[in-house]
């Protein structure tokens, strides 16, 4: 080994972008990175972002966060569908697009694997940080702390990933880089390393956030609140929290298992030297489909939420609801083969897997059903997230008989890997999991920022979201059908695709602007926020305890815990004439103090998966140092908390809002 | 005139694919349609403001109606059971392996997929082609295939569902086509840099015609041994139309076996850390 080599590892100037849209990509980053850091300082606001949130432990800041984040990534996202849809509506016969075959492989690997693990699980993350506590009626998570270092994780692998643009490549496997694609002798570049680490990272905080918010609900419900007296958010995410906690050890080792392969020279998964490569897409699907369900099950539970107080009526069916949950959440482990009909199974184990899925839309038609006649006979306002909801069972339905056909094997071995497969899982994804947390972020904005968003946008974002997306997937079913297999950069003209795919194009444009409208609503709802207060802190008639405080919600949550003894505790006090009736008794709150160690470890973790990809062996042993240090500092402080003093809550509880 | 080869079979295996789509569909139409209903047909009816939403609200209804409750379980579930019997059934009775009935035996096709190609051998005919397999219509036709390169998904739409070709294992798959005719055929699993240039053509054709189309391979020089396998197993994508007229009859079986080998310096696999 060389001296530069031991300095550098495998790191050269080749690193560097190819070509002018990979350079723009790269540049963009750069760019970005360079004006938010420069407004920070000509605003100096160092400190203050410092003090008030990148240090905080409070589970409200660290949701806001993560859902900040989110929406820098899902830009990226959007990026990569406008790459690909103008490459598959251009690149035929002669033509062959925009994209080289690589960079496009790069770019829809990225999408998936971004969308997934840096949009919905931070999404996610983000809204039952903002949420759970509030609903179970506590002041903070189980581990604040904890919480804290999660989200950095989180943000930890989001940063690997865009590094991805300007130093080195990204995987062109996919986004669950199947090997041998995947292993070294077909992937050689750093490109799947970075897939492995930043998806590693992130998912050592998604692990230890399930752990914290399992701990959570079980330990910290407010008094009286049992189990069956849980609002149904707080239900899915039990549900959601249990799966993590299972799943996510599994993609852990399956990570770990494929980087052994290609830096140790092992044969975990290798098409040769005793390797399985049916071995890692059996792992990477135990784990991966029951994330579908981390996924949706919390959507789920907002949906019951939004569904419930903007009809005026108590959840029909919450016990069903619950069953529900639980049924989806097991029978979420005996489906996973159903990735991989086509692997040449037996008859036997194909259609146990099958019916599995089928009965997986048993609980989840309930679902439905329970929701509708939560309509049935209340009084319904169509609101923004009433709307989301409406959109949402439309899609969801229709991409869900696509989802039961998909769950005939034989019906399977004709349509895995078409564009008919893709347009069934964004339909799931899309309505079911990004609809339910737009539904969500919409209902909860007052409560965490103390106003609302603007409606008229909102509402301009819903239409163009739903009719961008019928017009953006209903091609891709026909395409599916018409023999169009996912991936492809080129096709040949006579298929007769290329309309279709122009109409897809379309599709996802109206979604950009969809999303713009978003942007535009949060600029005008800030802007306008003097116009659109909460001042009440129960802006929708809501039912559950998040609303009976004051908006915005303050750091300690409750300035007197409650105690429960009700389902829809808030309604019933309302309707008892009890809420906000005795005159409070303030007495003094302990919160967690900031640290800083969890913004460290998450930069130290930057330079663990930069010296592991790109094998600076010394980087490495630093970051995994930073990591201890920061672990042990932090185990030996021993004043973590804060005290506010009753006079002080008295003084915030009695503030006039904005 | 849209080419929809899925809804528009050519061949029993895909037709009777087809049929459980489309019963599949059938039977959840019967949950979907009274979900559709009930969601507008509720959401308009309740809208707050309307006469019925003032009258008839209800903030505490929960599930007075036990029969409802229990339909909504019921309903699902018995389409499931339904779903699930066809499920078994069509599994067992369409199953790749099982070779299919035939007034004429099947002939046999092993096929390796490669970067970015497919190679077609025809071991009792002794020919071999790239990027095009014909076979006679009527005739059961068996693939036996396996991979020199990452994980493929071989798919013939108009024919029969996909089969994966992993390399160091064999999968197989039964087809038969009705009637003579030309198919579109390509790998539907992402496999390296050139695999949108792996499509290929399947022809069925007429017993004569195929007994021609053999006889034309046979008399091209070029044989398919193992340095014009070498030379066609590097690397390359949208290859044309290629044939072997004789062939090594131990070249899929070491294909394979290579692969199976134990130690770490087969396959061309350079186990190396290395960047380009």
């Amino acid at each position: 080994m060389t001296f530069t080599h031991f300095i550098f590892g495998n790191l050269s100037f080749s690193a560097l972008p190819e070509n002018a849209i990979a350079w723009g990509g790269a540049l963009t980053v750069i760019f970005g990175a360079v004006i938010v850091l420069a407004l920070i300082t000509f605003f100096n606001a160092w400190t203050w972002l410092w003090r008030e949130w990148l240090t905080s432990l409070d589970p409200k800041r660290i949701g806001v966060m993560y859902i900040l984040v989110s929406v820098v990534m899902f830009v990226r996202g959007l990026f990569d569908v406008g790459l690909m849809r103008v490459q598959q509506a251009t690149s035929v016969g002669d033509a062959h697009g925009i994209l080289t075959a690589t960079h496009f492989q790069e770019i829809f690997s990225a999408h998936g694997s971004i969308m997934i693990f840096f949009v919905a699980m931070g999404f996610m993350f983000g809204i039952v940080n903002l949420v759970l506590p509030l609903q179970i009626g506590a002041r903070d998570v189980a581990f604040p702390f904890l919480n804290s270092a999660s989200f950095w994780l989180f943000c930890a692998g989001a940063a690997l990933i865009n590094l991805s643009l300007i130093v080195g490549d990204f995987s062109t496997a996919g986004w669950l880089s199947y090997p041998p694609l995947s292993e070294l002798a077909y992937s050689p570049t750093s490109g799947v390393d970075y897939w492995i680490w930043s998806l590693q990272i992130a998912g050592i905080g998604s692990l230890l956030s399930g752990v914290n918010f399992l701990a959570t609900i079980v330990k910290m419900r407010a008094k009286g609140m049992s189990y069956m007296k849980m609002p149904m958010f707080a239900w899915t995410v039990f549900g959601a929290m249990t799966l993590v906690v299972f799943a996510f050890p599994v993609l852990t080792v399956t990570l770990a298992l494929l980087s052994l392969d290609r830096t140790l020279g092992m044969h975990f998964f290798t098409a040769a030297g005793g390797g399985n490569m049916m071995m890692y897409v059996n792992l990477i699907w135990a784990w991966g489909h029951p994330e579908v369900y981390i996924l949706i099950l919390p959507a789920f539970g907002i949906f019951s939420e939004v569904v419930s107080t903007f009809s005026g009526k108590k959840l029909a069916g919450y016990a069903s609801m619950v069953y529900a949950i639980w049924a989806i959440v097991f029978l979420s482990w005996l489906v996973w083969l159903h990735h991989f009909f086509t692997m040449g199974a037996g008859a036997d184990v194909n259609a146990f897997f099958g019916i599995m899925t089928a009965v997986i839309a048993i609980p989840t038609g309930v679902k439905i059903f329970n929701w509708l006649f939560t309509m049935y006979r209340g009084r319904i306002r169509f609101t923004s997230p009433m709307l989301w909801f409406m959109g949402f069972v439309v899609l969801f339905t229709l991409g869900g008989v696509a989802g039961v056909v998909l769950s005939e094997p034989v019906a399977d071995y004709q349509l895995h890997n078409s564009l008919f497969l893709v347009a069934h899982f964004h339909t799931m994804i899309v309505s079911g999991v990004l609809f339910g947390y737009f539904a969500g972020v919409t209902y909860w904005f007052p409560k965490v920022t103390g106003f609302h968003l603007n409606e008229r946008w909102g509402i301009r974002a819903f239409w163009l979201w739903l009719v961008g997306f019928i017009l953006a997937f209903g091609p891709l079913y026909i395409l599916g059908f018409m023999g169009a297999t996912r991936r492809l950069d080129h096709y040949d003209p006579s298929m007769g695709w290329q309309g279709l795919f122009i109409v897809a194009a379309v599709g996802a444009f109206l979604i950009m602007l969809g999303f713009l409208c978003q942007i535009i609503q949060l600029v005008v709802s800030i802007r306008d926020r003097k116009l659109n207060p909460d001042t009440t802190g129960d802006p929708w008639y809501g039912r559950t305890l998040e609303w009976s405080m004051r908006s915005p919600a303050p750091e300690y949550n409750f300035a007197v815990l409650p105690e429960v003894t009700e389902r829809d505790e808030f309604w019933v006090m309302k309707q008892a004439g009890t809420a906000h009736a005795a005159a409070p008794i303030y007495e003094d709150i302990a919160v967690p103090r900031n640290s800083g160690a969890g913004i460290l470890i998450g930069a130290f973790a930057v330079v663990i998966g930069f010296g592991i990809i790109w094998h600076i062996w010394w980087l490495m042993i630093v970051g995994l140092i930073g990591v201890a240090a920061c672990i042990i500092v932090r185990t030996f402080d021993e004043d973590t908390e804060r005290v506010i003093s009753a006079s002080e809550v008295a003084r915030i509880e009695t503030m006039k809002t904005i | 005139m849209m080419n929809i080869p899925v809804l528009d079979p050519k061949g029993p295996i895909a037709l009777a694919e087809m049929h459980v789509m489309v019963i599949t569909v059938v039977l959840c139409a019967i949950v979907v349609i009274p979900v559709f209903f009930l969601l507008f047909y509720f959401a308009w009816r309740y809208r707050a403001g309307s006469p019925h939403a003032s009258a008839l609200h209800l903030p505490d209804w929960d599930h007075d109606n036990r029969a409802a409750e229990f339909s909504w379980w019921l309903v699902p579930t018995i389409i499931i059971v339904v779903l699930a019997i066809i499920a078994w059934q069509s599994t067992h009775a369409l199953d790749p392996y099982k070779p299919l009935p035939g007034d004429v035996p099947a002939i046999t096709v092993d096929v390796v997929a490669l970067d970015w190609k497919w190679l077609f051998i025809y071991p009792a005919e002794g020919i071999a082609s790239v990027n095009k397999v014909e076979f006679p219509a009527g005739t059961p036709v068996h693939f036996y295939l396996t991979a020199d390169a990452p994980m493929n998904s071989f798919w013939i739409p108009a024919l029969a569902g996909q089969i994966m070709v992993m390399p160091g294992m064999t999968t197989q798959l039964n087809v038969m086509a009705d009637n003579p005719g030309t198919y579109n055929g390509m790998s539907a699993n992402i496999s390296g840099e050139g695999f949108s240039g792996m499509s290929f053509t399947a022809e069925s054709v007429s017993q004569d015609d195929f007994d021609a189309w053999v006889a034309s391979a046979k008399s091209g020089s070029t044989p398919l041994d193992r340095s014009s396998y070498a030379a066609l197993s590097a690397p390359s994508s949208y290859l044309p139309v290629a044939y072997y007229g004789t062939i090594d009859n131990d070249l899929f079986d070491s294909i394979l076996i290579k692969y199976m080998a134990t130690s770490s310096s087969v396959g061309g696999m350079d186990m190396g850390m290395h960047m380009p």
